[in-house]
């Protein structure tokens, strides 16, 4: 049987522009967030296996044996070291094999510290970096970003059940008014729907990115870092850390074909469903026990579909739940609490554990004052690699 | 030789500039944005808005400060000539600068964007106003732009697909020395002018009247911890 496994030390920096700062130096701020949340920096010591999600610091800043320039830099050696890379999943995919590590026997500490430089480069040129998970072939080849993909994703949304760009603005608003309160987050600015859907100055002040996308429908390129202490809540190290865990009740992970016209319905999101579907089972529950959900919102509707995919609503339903308010903060299942990739930002690498650490905040109850979700029993966070090719979802549970 | 006459010959020859007529811009905040040009009595509250933002070196505000800095300052103390400043204000608060040049009837000379308030694409939106006043208002064919920061770049040389004169260098220098020189010509500026530029006119008496008295900002972002007056 294995043993039960929980989260007990977050870390966080604000996300936004750190290009006063190498990767590693912010990486190494939430790691020492994260012990010292947990107990004190000396804890670095009972670590028994580091994992470092990243995505692109080959590209984004000429680096690379990340893993083991942060286990020097935070005086962690000998302990074993490993990156992890699984596009914009990394972190998710990080702390699944953590989770893995401590399963399995060989490590009952795993830190996973994760983190991106994006801002080091033009946005057109993260945006092309960001391009080469596609398909080199059928797709980066062809000129085809992840803004045009989602573009043309939306377009098919909106033909098939009637989504409007006022609907991919609603969520935006929802996801700002929550990121204004989150002290991590890259844009802490409320928006309104009259000043970005509405009003006579919307086109240009929400100006289109990839139509029928805007800029509100996408999210910022952000630099930033996070990280998360794994305990064997079994083992006589877990008594060292002063947090009482939140543990990790379930984990799911699957795979779709890496050329998006090879699926029989592009709408559909297989792995995300696949994913959530492990997840739950591992967990023992079903979509109506989470009571929060953070979902990976690169552009606004992934957030719509992903809701769908994971049994929230109804396929073609999940805008009209955010019409109705469903989705905010005092809604029935608020979703994105913590302004999700849209206001707190993406750097792709840190994302999946930066969701997380959102998660394992609202389980405390430590998230800020208006943005703290009523006694949440289970929170979820889904991590989306690729153009839905490789995903993974997290189940956190309260015990 | 008398003062005034002395004066008088220090002073550059100037033309009169048709005035940049004044809009309002709904940010994605929901504020509204006044956008005016600056009159000679606003000196002193553009120069104690800028001051404060001296010594930060992020983003070059340093150098892009103490440049405006001394442009406001020689503007109101006549020794630039044709120079203009268009202000963003906030219910009264000063939310960005910039600064620019009339060289002659065919040029434009850019010179300096400051935003005060980050995250809401201020600066962006001055910028456009600032390229609607040289080609649209006062009917000029291009505007030189350089960027002395990276920020610059991305959004002018980049989101606008400025043109590059830099291979016309020494002949083609902006008159901030030696940084490549950009253009944003007529043509270039029909293009973007539909997706960059915006506003509202005429804007109501009561807003006007609220943009007509400059209110320095009391905080800055990019000087956590600093109050005026503390």
């Amino acid at each position: 049987m294995a043993p039960r496994i929980g989260i007990v030390g977050i870390g966080h920096c604000r996300f936004g522009n750190s290009s006063d700062y190498d990767l590693v130096d912010v990486i190494a701020y939430s790691a020492a967030d994260a012990f010292l949340d947990a107990g004190g920096l000396a804890l670095r010591h009972q670590v028994d296996q580091v994992l470092v999600a990243n995505m692109a610091a080959g590209m984004f800043n000429h680096q690379s044996a990340v893993a083991s320039s942060l286990v020097s830099r935070m005086d962690m050696e000998p302990c074993p070291a490993e990156l992890v890379e699984n596009g914009p999943a990394s972190g998710a995919s990080a702390v699944r094999l953590g989770y893995m590590a401590i399963a399995s026997g060989m490590a009952d500490v795993v830190l996973v510290a994760a983190g991106e430089l994006m801002r080091t480069v033009t946005g057109w040129e993260a945006t092309d970096i960001v391009a080469t998970m596609a398909h080199p072939e059928a797709e980066y080849n062809m000129g085809l970003t992840l803004p045009g993909f989602a573009g043309m994703f939306t377009r098919l949304y909106m033909k098939k059940y009637g989504l409007t760009e006022r609907d991919l603005a609603l969520v935006a608003v929802k996801d700002h008014a929550n990121g204004a309160k989150n002290t991590y987050a890259h844009v802490q600015i409320p928006v309104t729907i009259e000043a970005i859907a509405d009003g006579e100055n919307a086109d240009v002040v929400n100006n289109y990115v990839a139509e029928p996308l805007r800029m509100y429908s996408t999210c910022p390129v952000t630099d930033g870092s996070a990280a998360v202490i794994l305990v064997n809540m079994d083992s006589p190290k877990a008594r060292l850390f002063n947090k009482k865990p939140i543990r990790i009740a379930g984990l799911g992970a699957a795979t779709d074909t890496h050329c998006v016209h090879n699926r029989k319905d592009p709408l559909v999101l297989d792995a995300v469903r696949l994913s959530s579907e492990r997840a739950y089972r591992m967990a023992g529950v079903g979509p109506k026990d989470i009571s929060f959900a953070e979902l990976h919102d690169a552009f606004v509707i992934f957030e719509l579909l992903i809701s769908e995919e994971v049994g929230f609503f109804e396929r073609g339903k999940s805008f009209l739940a955010v019409r109705e308010h469903q989705t905010d903060i005092d809604g029935r299942l608020p979703i994105n609490t913590s302004g999700g990739l849209k206001a707190k930002g993406h750097p792709v690498g840190a994302t999946g554990v930066s969701q997380i650490v959102e998660l394992v905040r609202q389980l405390r109850g430590e998230a800020e004052e208006g943005r703290q979700v009523r006694d949440p029993k289970y929170g979820m966070a889904v991590n989306f690699g690729g153009f839905g090719n490789n995903v993974v979802t997290t189940i956190l549970a309260k015990d | 030789m008398a003062i005034d006459a002395l004066e008088q010959k220090l002073r550059p020859p100037e033309v009169t500039l048709k005035p940049y007529p004044a809009k309002v811009i709904k940010l994605a905040s929901g504020e509204d944005m006044v956008v005016r040009e600056c009159r000679r009595e606003d000196a002193g509250a553009l120069l104690g808005t800028v001051y404060p933002l001296l010594g930060v070196s992020k983003d070059f505000y340093d150098v892009v400060a103490a440049r405006m800095y001394n442009e406001i300052l020689a503007w109101f103390r006549y020794r630039i000539a044709n120079m203009f400043a268009i202000v963003g204000t906030i219910d009264g608060v000063v939310a960005g600068i910039v600064t620019s040049r009339h060289v002659d009837q065919k040029l434009g000379m850019s010179l300096h964007t400051l935003t005060i308030k980050r995250g809401l694409r201020v600066g962006a939106q001055l910028f456009a106003a600032k390229m609607e006043h040289h080609l649209d208002v006062l009917g000029e064919e291009e505007v030189w732009i350089v960027a002395e920061s990276p920020i610059g770049f991305k959004r002018w040389m980049i989101e606008y697909e400025l043109e590059d004169r830099s291979s016309g260098f020494p002949a083609v220098r902006h008159e901030l020395g030696g940084v490549p020189t950009y253009a944003l010509t007529r043509k270039l500026w029909e293009a973007v002018r539909p997706v960059k530029c915006t506003g509202t006119r005429p804007v109501a008496d009561a807003q006007l009247r609220s943009a007509h008295k400059l209110i320095m900002p009391s905080e800055y972002v990019q000087l956590p911890g600093w109050k005026r007056g503390a």
